[in-house]
């Protein structure tokens, strides 16, 4: 079993015809994902690698019944496109696009919560049901069918992450990449409330970073409902007050957002978080030993 | 992005917000000359990225121009070290100088954006002039905040409110109605991350006016204001830092030996944690994106060594889609044409992984490969002794 995405998927690749949304159209396929469209504005009517292009994401699902989508949109119209894909019906939709402007979000975010899609990212790495389905730009390789469940704010680390459950024998039911940016769609809470019903998923692992206080809330949920072990490791241990790391979320401002706070909010919370970057396959080993004992509910 | 307070002000004054009659000066004689045209008593102001100014002798009330001359020449080419600033400090290069304006009262105004909401969020506050995470923690109550719709906009009832929680009434209240309203469109019109007003004042006359300003714009929103480059004062920023800049690298100075070259935001963070935890002190985050490419790698492998405190280099690539080889050829490559024979480390992961610890370690540099974070780092660290 799994969350999001499996092998029934039938997905539309909004911004087919880039230079990385072809690429990535093409890995995915490899992988074995079901690519049933593109979408360009102007370019309906093609086909790029086989794969029929259309002038709209409701036109591609009109002749495709393509249910998700996979956004490689450039920054601009990106925003645009989430929205295409929320009122052309699709159930959820996969956005890659780094570098979208707050301001643009902002409405997005406000659409969705009266729209029956769901969004992942943007500004991520994408959704793996390991052995069936990949949506994104990660490695496929790294990953293995299992029962760990993985959500992530982070790209690379969370690569890291997955090789190291995978080489400790720990397969993934699904892997969710929610992305960096201050606004994203699914949240760690949303993500964690679908691996709390997958049957298929025993115990999950959770990345965050520093910035905002996502990982507070995740924590507080997590002691009131999740049913499952929690793992987790919060990166930015060491990072500086007001500089910004990298993703535009991840800053710590007025005494907010720092990565000892989130670490100890996690604990008192019942989740065990790794206490270094090497050790986060070891501390998901300790956390799915420790369940039945030291897990209540 | 940050702008300076003047950059600030007439971005407001534009919008139709009041600001004190003022002009910049590059020089101890421009400053004389726009003292004189205050009419001698003025506000001197030292323009810097970061706030905290004031206690740290970056701005001065003066009363005839050959005093803002004296106070110019002594601020020109200071550093300014600010709670905000870092322990290094930041270079005076530009002034501000502004007529003075009697005060009666001080407030709080910005709009940022609410991540808990995902709206933007007006907070106001009566008490002006303060740091308002302190007045946040101390007392929350004197914090007032509205959040915004993004389909109905910031509403002229919702501001009236504001501006009589501030305490405001009469003229002055509907003056602060249409100045909360225009701070808003500011906001959305200039993609702003963070305006702020602080202090907004009313005069001794009854007027409201911006003091202080301070705007930040939205790194990803600059492709729609090609203004914003040229606003930018690259004084004001680390040399390393621009040049990153250039290369769409993400580039943090810090203050350590260890170079440190890795992709994606996350990953980096990390790669500082596991070193710190090794006993190791990274000279800086470098994020060279999560696909990164050859001339990413190769550009952001030189600037690290631009850096004079780098003893030692650290790459962490979890290559997955990127090929091995390729970010081999990339490090090579730089190292080479740069003469680099400090020691390297570098931790790879993805394809063709024994293709590019072939070519390091056949390539001449000093350098040793490994496969495990943990072991990468103590690597590094015990390299450098």
């Amino acid at each position: 079993m799994s969350i999001l995405i499996n092998n029934s998927s039938r997905i539309v690749v909004q911004g087919i015809t880039g230079r990385s949304g072809l690429f990535h159209t093409q890995q995915c396929r490899e992988y074995g994902s079901n690519i049933v469209a593109g979408v360009t504005p102007g370019k309906g009517g093609i086909h790029i690698e086989g794969i029929p292009v259309f002038n709209t994401v409701a036109e591609a699902v009109k002749y495709t019944n393509a249910n998700v989508s996979m956004i490689f949109v450039p920054p601009p119209g990106a925003a645009d496109a989430i929205l295409e894909s929320a009122a052309a019906g699709l159930e959820l939709a996969v956005c890659i696009t780094e570098g979208i402007p707050v301001r643009d979000m902002v409405p997005v975010k406000a659409v969705l919560k009266q729209s029956k899609m769901r969004l992942v990212g943007p500004n991520c790495p994408g959704v793996i049901t390991p052995g069936e389905c990949k949506i994104g730009i990660m490695p496929g390789h790294i990953h293995r069918p299992g029962k760990i469940g993985v959500v992530s704010r982070s790209g690379t680390l969370t690569y890291e992450a997955v090789k190291q459950l995978t080489d400790m024998g720990l397969g993934q039911s699904t892997c969710v990449g929610i992305g960096g940016d201050p606004i994203i769609g699914m949240n760690f809470i949303d993500v964690l409330k679908l691996f709390n019903e997958d049957p298929g998923t025993e115990g999950v692992f959770m990345i965050g970073e520093i910035g905002g206080s996502a990982e507070e809330d995740a924590a507080h949920w997590i002691q009131e409902h999740m049913k499952k072990p929690v793992a987790a490791f919060i990166a930015g241990v060491t990072a500086p007050p007001g500089k910004r790391m990298g993703h535009a979320g991840a800053i710590i401002t007025g005494g907010k957002g720092k990565a000892e706070d989130k670490i100890r909010t996690l604990t008192e919370c019942g989740v065990t978080v790794a206490s270094s970057p090497t050790k986060m396959g070891e501390a998901m080993q300790t956390a799915i030993g420790a369940k039945g004992n030291g897990k209540k509910k | 992005m940050n702008i300076h307070e003047y950059q600030a002000k007439e971005i407001l004054n534009s919008f139709g917000i009041p600001i004190p009659r003022g002009r910049v000066a590059l020089t101890a004689d421009q400053v004389e000359r726009a003292a004189k045209e205050m009419g001698g008593r003025c506000v001197v102001k030292a323009q810097i990225y970061a706030g905290g100014r004031g206690k740290a002798g970056g701005v001065r009330l003066v009363h005839h121009p050959e005093q803002a001359q004296e106070y110019a020449k002594e601020l020109f080419g200071k550093t300014l070290v600010t709670p905000q600033t870092g322990p290094e400090g930041l270079k005076v290069r530009r002034i501000l100088v502004e007529e003075a304006v009697e005060i009666a009262r001080e407030f709080y105004l910005s709009i940022t954006l609410d991540r808990s909401t995902s709206r933007y969020v007006l907070i106001a506050s009566a008490e002006g002039g303060m740091e308002i995470e302190e007045v946040a923690s101390k007392t929350p109550e004197k914090i007032h905040t509205l959040t915004i719709d993004p389909f109905l906009g910031l509403r002229s009832y919702q501001a009236r409110q504001i501006a009589l929680q501030l305490g405001l009434s009469g003229s002055v209240c509907e003056d602060c109605v249409n100045l909360i309203q225009n701070l808003y469109r500011v906001c959305l019109e200039k993609d702003c991350a963070l305006v702020e007003i602080n202090p907004l004042v009313v005069t001794r006359a009854g007027w409201l006016m911006a003091m202080d300003a301070k705007i930040t714009f939205d790194d990803n929103a600059i492709f729609r204001h090609r203004e914003y480059p040229d606003m930018m004062d690259y004084s004001q920023l680390d040399p390393l830092e621009i040049n990153a800049g250039k290369y769409d690298l993400a580039y943090i100075k810090l203050s350590g030996s260890i170079g440190c070259l890795v992709n994606g935001a996350g990953l980096a963070m990390a790669t500082l944690d596991v070193l710190k935890e090794f006993g190791g002190e990274p000279a800086n985050f470098l994020d060279v994106g999560g696909g990164a490419t050859r001339e990413k790698v190769a550009e952001a492998f030189k600037i690290i060594l631009q850096d004079a405190d780098v003893k030692g280099i650290f790459v962490n690539i979890f290559g997955g889609i990127m090929r091995c080889d390729v970010i081999a050829h990339g490090i090579i490559e730089a190292a080479s044409e740069v003469n680099c024979t400090l020691p390297i480390v570098v931790r790879m992961d993805g394809s063709q992984v024994e293709e590019g610890k072939r070519l390091l370690t056949e390539s001449g540099l000093n350098v040793q490969c490994s496969d495990n974070l943990g072991d990468a780092a103590s690597k590094i660290v015990g390299m450098l002794g």
